[in-house]
Protein backbone atom coordinates (compact mmCIF):
# COMPACT_ATOMS: atom_id res chain seq x y z
CA UNK A 1 0.00 0.00 0.00
CA UNK A 2 1.53 3.47 -1.13
CA UNK A 3 0.46 6.37 -0.79
CA UNK A 4 2.47 9.38 -2.22
CA UNK A 5 2.28 12.33 0.31
CA UNK A 6 2.71 15.42 -1.52
CA UNK A 7 2.40 18.92 0.70
CA UNK A 8 3.54 20.92 -1.23
CA UNK A 9 0.18 20.48 -3.67
CA UNK A 10 -1.36 23.63 -1.64
CA UNK A 11 0.93 26.15 -3.24
CA UNK A 12 0.21 24.66 -6.58
CA UNK A 13 -2.47 26.67 -8.79
CA UNK A 14 -6.14 25.02 -9.00
CA UNK A 15 -7.61 24.24 -12.00
CA UNK A 16 -10.50 26.48 -11.26
CA UNK A 17 -8.65 29.55 -12.22
CA UNK A 18 -8.70 31.30 -8.27
CA UNK A 19 -5.79 30.79 -7.37
CA UNK A 20 -3.51 28.15 -5.10
CA UNK A 21 -5.57 25.54 -3.85
CA UNK A 22 -4.97 26.73 -0.07
CA UNK A 23 -6.56 29.82 -1.45
CA UNK A 24 -9.33 27.76 -3.18
CA UNK A 25 -9.83 26.19 0.89
CA UNK A 26 -9.84 29.62 1.68
CA UNK A 27 -12.66 30.65 -0.46
CA UNK A 28 -14.75 27.20 0.99
CA UNK A 29 -14.03 28.55 4.39
CA UNK A 30 -15.16 32.34 3.74
CA UNK A 31 -18.67 30.63 2.13
CA UNK A 32 -18.67 28.30 5.56
CA UNK A 33 -18.36 31.09 7.94
CA UNK A 34 -21.29 33.20 5.70
CA UNK A 35 -23.48 30.44 5.63
CA UNK A 36 -23.07 29.37 9.30
CA UNK A 37 -22.78 32.67 11.04
CA UNK A 38 -26.60 33.89 9.00
CA UNK A 39 -28.10 31.01 10.02
CA UNK A 40 -27.20 31.02 13.32
CA UNK A 41 -28.16 34.92 13.81
CA UNK A 42 -31.50 34.09 12.30
CA UNK A 43 -31.88 30.62 13.68
CA UNK A 44 -31.37 32.68 17.40
CA UNK A 45 -34.10 34.94 16.92
CA UNK A 46 -36.19 32.62 15.74
CA UNK A 47 -35.26 30.18 18.18
CA UNK A 48 -35.57 32.56 21.27
CA UNK A 49 -39.19 33.85 19.64
CA UNK A 50 -40.69 30.15 19.04
CA UNK A 51 -38.99 29.16 22.56
CA UNK A 52 -40.60 32.08 24.28
CA UNK A 53 -43.98 30.93 22.59
CA UNK A 54 -44.01 27.67 24.14
CA UNK A 55 -43.96 28.63 27.71
CA UNK A 56 -46.86 30.89 27.40
CA UNK A 57 -49.89 30.27 29.58
CA UNK A 58 -51.90 29.95 26.71
CA UNK A 59 -52.27 27.09 25.35
CA UNK A 60 -52.95 27.77 21.79
CA UNK A 61 -49.77 29.74 21.68
CA UNK A 62 -47.86 26.89 23.41
CA UNK A 63 -48.90 24.29 20.79
CA UNK A 64 -48.52 26.65 17.70
CA UNK A 65 -44.84 26.53 19.24
CA UNK A 66 -44.52 23.12 19.24
CA UNK A 67 -45.88 22.00 16.23
CA UNK A 68 -43.13 24.54 14.45
CA UNK A 69 -40.39 22.43 17.09
CA UNK A 70 -41.97 19.02 15.87
CA UNK A 71 -42.19 20.02 12.47
CA UNK A 72 -38.75 21.46 11.55
CA UNK A 73 -37.08 18.42 14.27
CA UNK A 74 -38.21 15.59 12.90
CA UNK A 75 -36.90 15.91 9.06
CA UNK A 76 -33.34 15.38 8.19
CA UNK A 77 -31.38 18.42 7.24
CA UNK A 78 -30.13 17.16 4.28
CA UNK A 79 -33.62 16.75 3.30
CA UNK A 80 -34.93 19.84 4.21
CA UNK A 81 -32.01 21.35 2.07
CA UNK A 82 -33.69 19.46 -0.81
CA UNK A 83 -36.99 20.37 0.06
CA UNK A 84 -36.20 24.19 0.01
CA UNK A 85 -33.70 23.99 -3.20
CA UNK A 86 -36.05 21.44 -5.57
CA UNK A 87 -39.85 21.60 -4.24
CA UNK A 88 -40.76 24.74 -2.82
CA UNK A 89 -39.52 26.65 -5.81
CA UNK A 90 -42.09 24.28 -7.70
CA UNK A 91 -44.97 24.36 -5.54
CA UNK A 92 -44.79 28.33 -5.41
CA UNK A 93 -46.53 30.42 -8.01
CA UNK A 94 -44.64 30.22 -11.10
CA UNK A 95 -43.63 33.82 -10.92
CA UNK A 96 -41.76 33.35 -7.23
CA UNK A 97 -40.81 30.00 -8.14
CA UNK A 98 -39.18 31.20 -11.19
CA UNK A 99 -37.44 33.75 -9.13
CA UNK A 100 -36.05 31.56 -6.58
CA UNK A 101 -34.70 29.67 -8.92
CA UNK A 102 -32.66 32.82 -11.11
CA UNK A 103 -31.63 34.48 -8.13
CA UNK A 104 -27.82 34.86 -7.68
CA UNK A 105 -26.60 32.44 -5.02
CA UNK A 106 -29.48 30.83 -5.18
CA UNK A 107 -27.83 27.93 -3.42
CA UNK A 108 -26.58 30.05 -0.35
CA UNK A 109 -29.31 31.31 0.32
CA UNK A 110 -31.47 27.85 0.29
CA UNK A 111 -29.06 26.32 2.99
CA UNK A 112 -29.13 29.26 4.95
CA UNK A 113 -32.79 28.63 5.10
CA UNK A 114 -32.78 25.38 5.73
CA UNK A 115 -29.98 25.90 8.28
CA UNK A 116 -32.37 28.47 10.31
CA UNK A 117 -35.26 26.86 10.44
CA UNK A 118 -33.47 23.00 11.71
CA UNK A 119 -31.23 24.95 13.95
CA UNK A 120 -34.19 27.46 15.52
CA UNK A 121 -36.07 24.52 16.75
CA UNK A 122 -32.46 23.47 18.68
CA UNK A 123 -32.64 26.78 20.17
CA UNK A 124 -36.30 27.00 20.99
CA UNK A 125 -36.08 23.52 23.00
CA UNK A 126 -33.14 25.17 24.72
CA UNK A 127 -34.56 28.51 25.72
CA UNK A 128 -38.06 26.77 26.51
CA UNK A 129 -35.69 24.62 29.21
CA UNK A 130 -34.18 28.01 29.97
CA UNK A 131 -37.24 29.62 30.94
CA UNK A 132 -39.24 26.66 32.50
CA UNK A 133 -35.89 26.01 34.70
CA UNK A 134 -36.75 28.69 36.63
CA UNK A 135 -38.13 28.87 40.03
CA UNK A 136 -41.98 28.98 39.71
CA UNK A 137 -41.71 31.86 42.32
CA UNK A 138 -39.73 34.10 39.80
CA UNK A 139 -42.58 34.50 37.57
CA UNK A 140 -45.39 34.75 40.77
CA UNK A 141 -43.02 37.53 42.26
CA UNK A 142 -43.06 39.36 39.30
CA UNK A 143 -47.00 39.28 38.68
CA UNK A 144 -47.23 39.87 42.71
CA UNK A 145 -45.67 43.62 41.60
CA UNK A 146 -47.92 43.66 39.42
CA UNK A 147 -46.23 43.21 35.97
CA UNK A 148 -48.32 41.90 32.99
CA UNK A 149 -46.79 38.80 31.03
CA UNK A 150 -44.76 41.10 28.74
CA UNK A 151 -43.09 42.79 31.60
CA UNK A 152 -42.58 39.54 33.55
CA UNK A 153 -40.75 37.61 30.32
CA UNK A 154 -38.51 40.92 29.58
CA UNK A 155 -37.50 42.01 32.90
CA UNK A 156 -37.46 38.62 34.39
CA UNK A 157 -37.91 35.39 32.73
CA UNK A 158 -36.05 36.45 29.50
CA UNK A 159 -32.76 37.44 30.74
CA UNK A 160 -31.94 35.12 33.14
CA UNK A 161 -32.89 32.65 30.58
CA UNK A 162 -30.20 34.09 28.77
CA UNK A 163 -27.51 33.09 30.89
CA UNK A 164 -28.73 29.64 31.49
CA UNK A 165 -28.80 28.74 28.02
CA UNK A 166 -25.48 30.40 26.89
CA UNK A 167 -23.40 27.07 27.72
CA UNK A 168 -25.69 24.87 25.58
CA UNK A 169 -26.30 27.25 22.96
CA UNK A 170 -22.36 27.52 22.43
CA UNK A 171 -22.44 23.72 21.26
CA UNK A 172 -25.55 24.48 19.32
CA UNK A 173 -23.57 27.18 17.44
CA UNK A 174 -20.77 24.86 16.92
CA UNK A 175 -23.59 22.38 15.54
CA UNK A 176 -24.78 24.87 13.18
CA UNK A 177 -20.61 25.65 12.05
CA UNK A 178 -20.09 21.73 11.24
CA UNK A 179 -24.19 21.15 9.45
CA UNK A 180 -23.23 24.08 7.29
CA UNK A 181 -21.30 21.76 5.16
CA UNK A 182 -24.43 19.82 4.34
CA UNK A 183 -25.08 22.83 2.18
CA UNK A 184 -22.41 21.00 -0.38
CA UNK A 185 -25.65 18.77 -1.41
CA UNK A 186 -27.13 21.76 -3.03
CA UNK A 187 -24.22 23.39 -4.46
CA UNK A 188 -22.44 25.71 -2.26
CA UNK A 189 -18.95 25.62 -2.56
CA UNK A 190 -17.98 25.86 1.17
CA UNK A 191 -15.23 24.30 2.54
CA UNK A 192 -16.51 20.31 2.33
CA UNK A 193 -17.41 20.79 -1.17
CA UNK A 194 -13.99 22.43 -1.85
CA UNK A 195 -11.86 20.26 -0.50
CA UNK A 196 -14.03 17.69 -2.35
CA UNK A 197 -12.68 19.70 -5.28
CA UNK A 198 -9.40 19.94 -4.52
CA UNK A 199 -9.34 15.96 -4.18
CA UNK A 200 -10.81 15.23 -7.36
CA UNK A 201 -8.25 17.48 -9.25
CA UNK A 202 -5.15 16.80 -7.36
CA UNK A 203 -5.95 12.98 -6.29
CA UNK A 204 -3.99 14.17 -2.92
CA UNK A 205 -6.68 13.00 -0.54
CA UNK A 206 -5.56 13.21 3.22
CA UNK A 207 -3.62 16.40 2.51
CA UNK A 208 -7.16 18.45 1.56
CA UNK A 209 -8.86 16.41 4.39
CA UNK A 210 -6.24 17.17 6.82
CA UNK A 211 -6.18 20.69 6.09
CA UNK A 212 -9.57 21.19 6.13
CA UNK A 213 -10.62 19.34 9.13
CA UNK A 214 -7.53 20.89 10.92
CA UNK A 215 -9.62 24.78 9.68
CA UNK A 216 -12.58 23.12 11.08
CA UNK A 217 -10.98 22.45 14.31
CA UNK A 218 -9.62 26.33 14.31
CA UNK A 219 -12.84 27.50 13.74
CA UNK A 220 -14.45 25.44 16.67
CA UNK A 221 -11.86 26.96 18.98
CA UNK A 222 -12.92 30.55 18.19
CA UNK A 223 -16.39 30.02 18.92
CA UNK A 224 -15.69 28.20 22.09
CA UNK A 225 -13.07 30.74 23.04
CA UNK A 226 -15.70 33.94 21.95
CA UNK A 227 -18.41 31.82 23.79
CA UNK A 228 -16.54 31.72 27.09
CA UNK A 229 -15.70 35.51 27.13
CA UNK A 230 -19.40 36.21 26.35
CA UNK A 231 -20.51 33.88 29.64
CA UNK A 232 -17.64 35.42 32.15
CA UNK A 233 -19.31 38.90 30.63
CA UNK A 234 -22.77 38.24 31.04
CA UNK A 235 -22.73 36.15 34.45
CA UNK A 236 -24.54 37.19 37.57
CA UNK A 237 -22.15 36.99 40.91
CA UNK A 238 -23.88 34.60 42.97
CA UNK A 239 -25.78 32.67 40.26
CA UNK A 240 -24.65 29.44 38.84
CA UNK A 241 -26.41 26.96 36.58
CA UNK A 242 -26.26 23.09 38.36
CA UNK A 243 -28.85 21.15 36.84
CA UNK A 244 -29.45 17.20 36.78
CA UNK A 245 -27.02 15.85 34.00
CA UNK A 246 -30.22 13.92 31.95
CA UNK A 247 -31.80 17.25 31.31
CA UNK A 248 -28.55 18.61 30.00
CA UNK A 249 -28.12 15.89 27.86
CA UNK A 250 -31.46 15.77 26.86
CA UNK A 251 -31.13 19.37 25.53
CA UNK A 252 -27.84 18.39 23.82
CA UNK A 253 -25.25 20.16 25.95
CA UNK B 1 -48.78 24.74 -8.10
CA UNK B 2 -49.64 21.49 -7.28
CA UNK B 3 -51.59 21.19 -10.78
CA UNK B 4 -49.09 18.50 -12.09
CA UNK B 5 -48.57 16.58 -8.62
CA UNK B 6 -48.05 12.40 -9.71
CA UNK B 7 -49.61 10.94 -7.15
CA UNK B 8 -48.84 7.78 -9.43
CA UNK B 9 -45.09 8.54 -9.37
CA UNK B 10 -45.17 7.59 -5.38
CA UNK B 11 -47.24 4.91 -5.62
CA UNK B 12 -45.12 3.59 -8.76
CA UNK B 13 -42.00 3.78 -6.26
CA UNK B 14 -42.70 3.35 -3.12
CA UNK B 15 -41.82 -0.40 -3.23
CA UNK B 16 -38.16 0.16 -3.73
CA UNK B 17 -38.17 3.17 -1.58
CA UNK B 18 -39.10 1.33 1.34
CA UNK B 19 -38.03 -2.13 0.76
CA UNK B 20 -34.85 -1.31 -0.33
CA UNK B 21 -33.74 2.24 1.01
CA UNK B 22 -35.62 2.52 3.81
CA UNK B 23 -34.61 -0.80 4.86
CA UNK B 24 -30.81 0.32 4.29
CA UNK B 25 -31.03 3.20 6.21
CA UNK B 26 -33.10 1.34 9.08
CA UNK B 27 -30.41 -1.58 9.05
CA UNK B 28 -27.41 0.92 9.59
CA UNK B 29 -29.25 2.60 12.45
CA UNK B 30 -29.78 0.10 14.45
CA UNK B 31 -26.15 -1.90 13.79
CA UNK B 32 -25.08 1.64 14.81
CA UNK B 33 -26.43 2.02 17.49
CA UNK B 34 -25.73 -1.01 18.90
CA UNK B 35 -22.39 -0.54 18.21
CA UNK B 36 -22.13 3.10 19.05
CA UNK B 37 -23.59 2.41 22.35
CA UNK B 38 -21.29 -0.38 23.25
CA UNK B 39 -17.92 1.58 22.09
CA UNK B 40 -19.60 4.72 23.49
CA UNK B 41 -19.80 3.20 27.02
CA UNK B 42 -16.07 1.55 26.75
CA UNK B 43 -15.26 4.79 25.92
CA UNK B 44 -16.67 6.18 29.17
CA UNK B 45 -15.09 4.33 30.95
CA UNK B 46 -12.06 4.90 29.48
CA UNK B 47 -12.67 9.07 29.94
CA UNK B 48 -13.57 8.51 33.63
CA UNK B 49 -11.03 6.25 33.92
CA UNK B 50 -7.98 7.20 36.33
CA UNK B 51 -5.64 5.49 34.21
CA UNK B 52 -4.03 9.24 33.15
CA UNK B 53 -3.17 7.45 29.50
CA UNK B 54 -7.03 5.68 28.93
CA UNK B 55 -8.75 9.32 29.53
CA UNK B 56 -6.98 11.31 27.84
CA UNK B 57 -7.13 9.16 24.68
CA UNK B 58 -10.61 8.65 25.10
CA UNK B 59 -10.57 12.26 25.81
CA UNK B 60 -8.91 13.23 22.61
CA UNK B 61 -10.92 11.01 20.18
CA UNK B 62 -14.49 12.07 21.63
CA UNK B 63 -13.79 15.71 21.10
CA UNK B 64 -11.81 15.88 17.57
CA UNK B 65 -14.48 13.29 16.34
CA UNK B 66 -17.20 15.89 17.77
CA UNK B 67 -15.54 18.77 16.26
CA UNK B 68 -15.72 17.58 12.81
CA UNK B 69 -18.44 17.71 10.59
CA UNK B 70 -20.00 14.86 10.20
CA UNK B 71 -20.02 14.89 6.17
CA UNK B 72 -15.90 15.51 6.72
CA UNK B 73 -15.79 12.00 9.00
CA UNK B 74 -18.04 10.21 6.22
CA UNK B 75 -15.38 11.14 3.57
CA UNK B 76 -12.45 10.53 5.45
CA UNK B 77 -13.80 6.97 6.13
CA UNK B 78 -14.86 6.59 2.72
CA UNK B 79 -11.14 7.85 1.53
CA UNK B 80 -9.38 5.84 4.18
CA UNK B 81 -11.19 2.16 4.28
CA UNK B 82 -9.13 0.78 1.18
CA UNK B 83 -5.71 1.87 2.77
CA UNK B 84 -6.60 0.41 5.91
CA UNK B 85 -8.15 -2.98 4.70
CA UNK B 86 -4.76 -3.12 2.46
CA UNK B 87 -3.10 -2.84 5.73
CA UNK B 88 -4.72 -5.14 7.63
CA UNK B 89 -4.56 -8.06 5.48
CA UNK B 90 -1.24 -6.89 4.40
CA UNK B 91 -2.28 -6.35 0.38
CA UNK B 92 0.07 -4.07 -1.38
CA UNK B 93 -2.79 -2.01 -3.11
CA UNK B 94 -5.79 -0.55 -1.78
CA UNK B 95 -8.79 -2.66 -1.18
CA UNK B 96 -12.47 -2.39 -1.91
CA UNK B 97 -14.50 -1.68 0.80
CA UNK B 98 -18.50 -2.52 0.50
CA UNK B 99 -20.65 -0.11 0.99
CA UNK B 100 -22.50 -0.93 3.38
CA UNK B 101 -19.61 -2.18 5.66
CA UNK B 102 -18.03 1.35 5.17
CA UNK B 103 -21.10 3.36 6.28
CA UNK B 104 -21.59 0.93 9.56
CA UNK B 105 -17.70 1.33 10.42
CA UNK B 106 -18.38 5.22 9.80
CA UNK B 107 -21.67 5.36 11.75
CA UNK B 108 -20.46 3.66 14.51
CA UNK B 109 -17.82 5.53 15.50
CA UNK B 110 -19.04 8.60 14.98
CA UNK B 111 -21.95 8.04 17.04
CA UNK B 112 -19.94 6.16 19.67
CA UNK B 113 -18.47 9.92 20.76
CA UNK B 114 -22.25 10.74 21.45
CA UNK B 115 -23.22 7.34 22.81
CA UNK B 116 -20.05 8.14 25.36
CA UNK B 117 -21.05 11.69 26.58
CA UNK B 118 -24.96 10.55 27.50
CA UNK B 119 -23.50 7.22 29.24
CA UNK B 120 -20.46 9.30 31.08
CA UNK B 121 -23.15 11.75 32.55
CA UNK B 122 -25.20 8.75 32.74
CA UNK B 123 -22.12 6.95 35.23
CA UNK B 124 -21.46 10.04 36.78
CA UNK B 125 -25.48 10.31 37.55
CA UNK B 126 -25.01 7.62 40.28
CA UNK B 127 -23.69 8.44 43.20
CA UNK B 128 -20.28 7.42 44.49
CA UNK B 129 -21.54 5.80 47.19
CA UNK B 130 -22.68 2.80 45.13
CA UNK B 131 -19.56 2.19 43.77
CA UNK B 132 -17.88 2.16 47.09
CA UNK B 133 -20.53 -0.02 48.34
CA UNK B 134 -19.68 -2.60 45.70
CA UNK B 135 -15.98 -2.41 46.08
CA UNK B 136 -16.42 -2.75 50.22
CA UNK B 137 -18.27 -6.15 48.98
CA UNK B 138 -15.25 -7.29 47.11
CA UNK B 139 -16.17 -6.40 44.07
CA UNK B 140 -13.96 -6.05 41.07
CA UNK B 141 -13.92 -3.05 39.06
CA UNK B 142 -15.57 -5.08 36.39
CA UNK B 143 -17.82 -6.32 38.82
CA UNK B 144 -19.02 -3.08 40.09
CA UNK B 145 -19.66 -1.70 36.47
CA UNK B 146 -21.31 -4.60 35.04
CA UNK B 147 -23.37 -5.18 38.06
CA UNK B 148 -24.03 -2.01 40.07
CA UNK B 149 -23.09 1.12 38.21
CA UNK B 150 -23.97 0.38 34.34
CA UNK B 151 -27.08 -0.97 34.44
CA UNK B 152 -28.63 2.24 36.81
CA UNK B 153 -26.75 4.70 34.34
CA UNK B 154 -28.02 2.48 30.93
CA UNK B 155 -31.62 2.90 32.30
CA UNK B 156 -31.64 6.68 33.45
CA UNK B 157 -29.73 7.42 30.20
CA UNK B 158 -32.50 5.28 28.21
CA UNK B 159 -34.57 8.21 26.81
CA UNK B 160 -31.65 9.95 26.00
CA UNK B 161 -29.97 7.07 24.19
CA UNK B 162 -32.91 6.60 22.08
CA UNK B 163 -33.38 10.37 21.54
CA UNK B 164 -29.70 10.04 20.08
CA UNK B 165 -30.99 7.36 17.96
CA UNK B 166 -33.40 9.68 16.46
CA UNK B 167 -30.50 11.78 15.82
CA UNK B 168 -28.72 9.03 14.24
CA UNK B 169 -31.84 7.90 12.37
CA UNK B 170 -31.32 11.57 10.69
CA UNK B 171 -27.67 11.73 9.81
CA UNK B 172 -27.63 8.09 7.94
CA UNK B 173 -29.23 9.89 5.11
CA UNK B 174 -26.22 12.08 4.74
CA UNK B 175 -24.82 8.82 3.07
CA UNK B 176 -26.41 10.57 0.24
CA UNK B 177 -22.77 12.30 -0.07
CA UNK B 178 -21.13 9.17 -1.35
CA UNK B 179 -23.65 7.52 -3.01
CA UNK B 180 -24.45 5.00 -0.74
CA UNK B 181 -28.24 3.36 -1.24
CA UNK B 182 -29.56 4.96 1.46
CA UNK B 183 -33.33 5.91 1.55
CA UNK B 184 -32.58 9.72 0.58
CA UNK B 185 -30.27 8.45 -2.30
CA UNK B 186 -32.74 6.21 -3.79
CA UNK B 187 -35.18 8.75 -3.96
CA UNK B 188 -32.95 11.02 -5.84
CA UNK B 189 -32.39 8.34 -8.43
CA UNK B 190 -35.83 7.70 -8.66
CA UNK B 191 -36.55 11.25 -8.90
CA UNK B 192 -34.25 12.24 -11.66
CA UNK B 193 -35.08 9.32 -13.73
CA UNK B 194 -39.00 9.86 -13.79
CA UNK B 195 -38.33 13.68 -13.63
CA UNK B 196 -40.26 13.60 -10.03
CA UNK B 197 -38.36 15.93 -7.89
CA UNK B 198 -41.29 17.15 -5.36
CA UNK B 199 -43.08 13.98 -5.21
CA UNK B 200 -40.43 11.61 -4.12
CA UNK B 201 -39.23 14.48 -1.94
CA UNK B 202 -42.46 15.07 -0.40
CA UNK B 203 -42.85 11.08 0.21
CA UNK B 204 -39.37 11.17 1.87
CA UNK B 205 -40.07 13.99 4.18
CA UNK B 206 -43.49 12.82 5.07
CA UNK B 207 -42.03 9.30 6.07
CA UNK B 208 -38.76 10.67 8.34
CA UNK B 209 -41.17 13.18 9.79
CA UNK B 210 -43.37 10.20 10.57
CA UNK B 211 -41.15 7.80 12.06
CA UNK B 212 -39.08 10.36 13.99
CA UNK B 213 -42.17 11.51 15.48
CA UNK B 214 -43.75 8.57 16.63
CA UNK B 215 -39.94 7.58 18.18
CA UNK B 216 -39.81 10.71 20.13
CA UNK B 217 -43.54 10.15 21.19
CA UNK B 218 -42.30 6.54 22.67
CA UNK B 219 -39.61 8.49 24.05
CA UNK B 220 -41.43 10.59 25.64
CA UNK B 221 -43.64 8.26 27.25
CA UNK B 222 -40.30 5.89 28.64
CA UNK B 223 -39.55 9.22 30.70
CA UNK B 224 -42.34 9.48 31.91
CA UNK B 225 -42.67 6.23 33.20
CA UNK B 226 -38.86 5.77 34.19
CA UNK B 227 -39.58 9.22 36.06
CA UNK B 228 -42.45 7.78 38.30
CA UNK B 229 -40.13 4.58 39.62
CA UNK B 230 -36.74 6.47 40.37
Amino acid sequence: MEYNWNWGIFLESSPDGTGSYLYTLFLGARWTLAASLTAWTAALLMGIIVGTITTFPRRLWSALGNAYIEFFRNIPLLVQMFLWFFVVPEILPESIGAWMKRMPNSSFWTAVIALSFFTSTRVAVQFRAGILSQARGQMMAAQALGMNLTQTYGHVLLPMAFRIVLPPLTSEFMNTLKNSSVAMTVGLMELTAQTRAMQEFSFQVFEAFTVSTLIYLIINLLIVLGMRQIERGLAVPGFSIERDPEARMREGG
Amino acid sequence: MFGNFDFQAILRAWPTLVFEGLAFTLEVTFLAMIGGTLIGTLLAMMRLSSIKLLSRFAGTYVNLLRAVPLVMVIFWFYFMAPYIGAWLIGADRPVRVGAFASALVTFVLFEACYYCEIMRAGIRSIPAGQANAGYALGFSYWQVMGLVILPQAFRNMLPVLLTQTIVLFQDVSLVYIISLPDFVTIATKIAQRDNRLVEMYLFVAVVYFVLCLALSYVVRRLRARLAIIR
